[in-house]
């Protein structure tokens, strides 16, 4: 570790927001799952995700985060070749390839993927020397990132490919996009909107479907939007208290302990409970984009941004989800949600963080 | 500006990234004020519907027994498949699945949610009663997807097999809207449509309880909040007696027409059958309507209790009343003979008797026993038909006789007031002629006709005929001042149509005191029809009537018969004499048994 780099330099107030809002998840997954055998020590599973997901946290900020960014296109070469790998070996399950198999442990590819987009981005606009973005640049951003999205689409995972999208933008944006390109741009995401409708599979558009019409089919994701509207509702201010809500107790809440927690969690601990978890999620995003304004390099600002972004469309697509403004769809919000993968691949992320935080006064 | 330093990061646009992002967290939590602050009540609301079922707990209807006791109508424990629609989000989606699932019509299924589309939420639609093995299979695979699927003990009514006693029993159903406005019922519930279960509807349906529970997504019952028990619906015991009765169905063996019993002393009834009639189980759930259709079309009107509601010209058992109304009259205080040619001229037209050829010189002894049509032309002429129309009406002829069943119908007893209110036009005199042997503008119902022979044989005490023998009431009885020496004189004849050489020998039966009269009568002409209103169907066609008494004063029974079509009332008294014949047996072998000390066959009445 070069001189000046200690852990003493970790960004503990980081830190320290982080392991709150597990703590909160974890306290949320306990009431989901505790009067549910099938689901019995949900939270002690998560516990063990989080230590473990805090080790490789540790190990990621002590690599100097430039030798990763000098590895991106291998990083982006193996990304692209594990992608291909899925699409051709992985193993279906419900109807869908995203899944590797590798020493009896399955493997899910594209979580992987989001990260080393970031790494490659970060890389690639870190190294522009302008100020503005040429179009030039802008094509090689959306091939580098178009790739990916297609492949992770065709498993098919549209809600895992559609994360990379704010990743890029975020990125291009802050690399110098003019306006009047970004203008040009979402008009052309408007006027595709059609087509990629046509591009839908039947079950997605259905889920569309029953989005724009809650209440179509009792069972389907219309059913669920309801439900999840009404454990929030039901919830008013103070809550029901820890263990006591309905529709999270009686089962009402679909995936109440992982996609819905935040449904169950507003439930029982009412809009007051919301007010401190949703405090706590913007403030560890706030805390990012200062990680980010004091990096101490391009690149280093775009990583940190880079999990910014991944981390707020979670947030957005999730609450959205819960509150009923969006589709459902299997995006959890990082965290708080149950989920192995997904918890060491948001502390391998803080890692990268913290590893360009460790190293804003290092002069390279 | 080193050239080739980096370019930093625009902090312009990382701090539109927070001001994003602020905007954001404050975009989420106006959301979720809305929903927990702004809307909560209505979101706790449905929160409660999901986790709270209510489910009802059917009474069952009381049991309809005879009056000794043995159980004519219960009820077998079912189940139904209810539809729950306390389940937040539309059912539409699923009403395809639902149909093929249950095998039910996809129209028939949409209207019947459609009917309940006022009823309160709470309340569920029954769907189908009973369900198969392979309905209950169908909602158990399916409580996931189709949670509001469940399944209700209910209690169908079960009636004696091949239509016994149907039109008494009557059938029930669902209560119509317009039984709902009247009578308070709630949409769905069962009650009486016809007969008993209708008059009595009030004693047998019970009150339905409910149990609320909290149940899971799946619809699984996990806890209990609180019931409120049913209250199961009263017994009857009817006057009815099975055994009676169950000679009856055999003597009219599935002809045309109608057996009625009763107990002049009391107005017990003991035994009424109609035929042709129907299953009342058909009617137990919704009955198809092609069924219903074939009933009520069947030219034969197998849904009509003709006992109650045929109004038919009673022929020549109408000679009873002529009879008395002379006697009483004092008409033959006096030696009063006709004589009889097999015919007979009034008011300019010829008037014939049923004995071609004559009866020769007839008293009213004889008049009465061989059915002399000219003698009794006579009498009615003297008499005129005031005097006829109104010892008809004093005797219970040509209104309903108040019995304990809906839909009595009321007959007709003709008069010059009458004819000229409903139909404009004078009384002609030759209408006279006719009502006197029981044709013309008169109608009566097989129970008028028990009911007036039975009051006039009981020194003119009329007792109202009823079915019902508990809940107890008193028997409603009426006087009419009768002479005694008529009564005698009257029933004399009238036992001497059954024991002398009369035209109701059939009837007779050893060591039994029994009397009676029988009739021939053709059906209601058209223009009588007409003018009560009612349809006609075949004409000219002849019904054979006949009243038995037994003992011939003061009886304990009082029969009549009647066989609809094509008949003679000779054909109808082996009928009556079978149904007499059943009620001594019955009673002998129970006081033989008293006798030797046995115990009664029968168990023991209360009080």
């Amino acid at each position: 570790m070069p001189r000046g780099v200690r852990y003493r330099e970790l960004d503990w107030f980081l830190l320290g927001v982080v392991l709150l809002v597990a703590a909160v998840g974890l306290l949320e997954i306990y009431s989901t799952t505790v009067n549910h055998p099938r689901f019995a020590n949900m939270h002690l599973r998560q516990l063990t995700w989080v230590g473990l997901g805090l080790v490789v946290m540790l190990v990621v900020a002590r690599l100097d985060y430039h030798t990763l960014l000098d590895q991106a296109p291998w990083i982006y070469v193996a990304t692209l070749g594990g992608l291909v790998a899925v699409l051709v070996l992985g193993r279906e399950i419900f109807g869908a390839r995203r899944w590797l198999e590798i020493a009896g442990y399955t493997f899910q590819v594209s979580e992987v993927a989001k990260w080393s987009i970031i790494v490659v981005l970060a890389k690639f606009l870190g190294e522009l020397r302008s100020e503005v973005l040429t179009l030039k640049d802008m094509a090689k951003v959306a091939v580098l990132v178009g790739v990916p999205i297609v492949l992770i689409a065709a498993q098919p995972d549209l809600g895992t490919a559609l994360t990379l999208v704010p990743i890029a933008a975020t990125g291009v944006f802050l690399a110098g996009l003019r306006w009047k390109h970004a203008a040009v741009l979402a008009l052309v995401a408007v006027l595709l909107l059609p087509v990629g409708w046509y591009l839908l599979k039947p079950y997605q558009r259905e889920r569309v479907v029953a989005f724009a019409n809650p209440g179509h089919s009792p069972q389907g994701s219309g059913y669920q939007t309801m439900q999840s509207k009404i454990a929030v509702g039901s919830g008013a201010f103070w809550g029901k208290g820890m263990g006591k809500g309905s529709q999270n107790q009686l089962g009402f809440i679909p995936v109440r302990h992982a996609e819905f927690i935040v449904a169950a969690y507003a439930e029982e601990q009412g809009f007051a409970g919301v007010l401190l978890a949703l405090g706590l999620y913007l403030t560890l995003l706030l805390r990012l984009l200062h990680n980010a304004e004091t990096a101490a390099d391009r690149s280093g600002a775009l990583l940190v941004t880079g999990v910014f972004s991944l981390l707020a469309f979670h947030l957005l697509v999730n609450v959205g989800m819960v509150l009923g403004w969006m589709p459902v769809t299997g995006i959890p919000l990082p965290l708080l949600s149950y989920g192995g993968s997904a918890t060491l691949s948001t502390f391998m992320m803080l890692g990268l963080v913290m590893s360009v935080r460790m190293r804003r006064f290092v002069n390279l | 500006m080193d050239l080739h330093a980096e370019p930093r990061l625009p902090s312009s646009r990382l701090a539109l990234l927070r001001y994003g992002i602020a905007a954001v967290g404050v975009l989420l939590l106006v959301g979720f004020w809305q929903l927990q602050v702004v809307r909560s009540d209505y979101y706790a609301e449905l929160a409660e519907r999901n986790r709270i079922r209510t489910l009802p707990l059917m009474a069952p209807r009381g049991l309809i027994q005879d009056r000794e006791g043995r159980t004519l109508v219960d009820h077998v424990p079912t189940f139904s498949v209810i539809l729950i629609r306390e389940h937040i989000g539309g059912i539409q989606d699923a009403l395809p699945a639902i149909a093929r699932g249950l095998n039910l019509e996809p129209a028939a299924l949409k209207a019947r949610l459609e009917e309940f589309k006022e009823a309160p939420p709470y309340q569920p639609i029954v769907l189908k009663n009973p369900a198969t093995l392979a309905d209950i299979a169908f909602i158990e695979a399916h409580r996931i997807d189709l949670p509001e699927l469940e399944l209700l003990l209910m209690y169908r009514r079960r009636y004696p097999p091949g239509g016994f006693g149907a039109h008494l029993f009557g059938y029930v159903g669902e209560a119509t809207p317009e039984e709902i406005a009247a009578e308070s019922y709630q949409l769905g519930e069962l009650v009486g449509k016809m007969g008993l279960e209708r008059h009595y509807n009030h004693i047998l349906m019970g009150a339905n309880g409910e149990r609320r529970v909290i149940v899971d997504s799946r619809g699984k019952e996990v806890d209990k909040l609180d019931q409120k028990k049913p209250v199961p619906g009263r017994p009857i015991r009817l006057t009815l007696d099975y055994d009676v009765q169950l000679a009856a169905e055999q003597a009219l063996a599935g002809r045309q027409g109608a057996v009625v019993a009763l107990d002049p002393r009391t107005g017990d009834i003991l035994a009424m059958v109609s035929h042709p009639g129907f299953d009342p189980t058909l009617f137990a759930t919704r009955i198809p309507p092609e069924q219903w259709r074939a009933l009520t079309e069947d030219p034969a009107k197998p849904l009509l209790n003709r006992v109650i509601q045929a109004q038919l010209a009673p022929g020549s058992v109408f000679k009873i009343v002529v009879a008395t109304a002379a006697l009483e009259e004092g008409l033959f205080d006096r030696p009063f003979s006709v004589y009889c040619p097999g015919w007979a001229n009034h008011y300019g037209r010829t008037f014939r008797c049923w004995v071609p050829q004559g009866h020769g010189l007839v008293n009213p002894h004889r008049a009465i026993v061989e059915s002399c049509d000219v003698f009794f032309y006579q009498v009615g002429r003297q008499l005129g038909i005031e005097r006829i129309s109104r010892y008809a009406r004093q005797f219970g002829l040509g209104s309903a006789t108040g019995v304990d069943l809906p839909a009595e119908a009321g007959g007709l007893v003709p008069s010059p007031e009458w004819k000229q209110r409903v139909q404009k036009q004078p009384w002609y005199d030759g209408e006279t002629i006719s009502v006197a042997i029981g044709q013309g503008p008169i109608m009566v119902t097989p129970l008028q006709l028990a009911y007036a022979a039975g009051g006039i044989a009981s020194s003119g005490v009329f007792a109202r005929p009823r079915l019902l023998l508990e809940p107890a009431t008193p028997p409603q009885v009426r006087r009419v001042s009768l002479k005694p020496e008529s009564v005698t004189f009257l029933t004399d004849a009238l036992w001497g149509v059954v024991n002398e050489n009369g035209t109701g020998t059939a009837a007779r039966l050893p060591e039994i005191d029994v009397a009676g009269k029988t009739g021939t009568a053709q059906l209601v002409g058209f223009d009588t029809l007409r003018r009560v209103g009612g349809r006609p169907t075949r004409t000219l066609v002849e019904n054979a009537w006949f009243v038995g008494l037994a003992p011939r004063r003061n009886p304990e029974i009082v029969v009549v018969v009647l066989l609809e079509h094509g008949e003679h009332g000779a054909a109808a008294a082996p009928l009556a004499r079978d149904v007499i014949k059943a009620y001594y047996d019955k009673k002998n072998s129970a006081g033989a048994r008293q006798l030797a000390g046995l115990p009664s066959a029968a168990p023991p009445e209360k009080n």
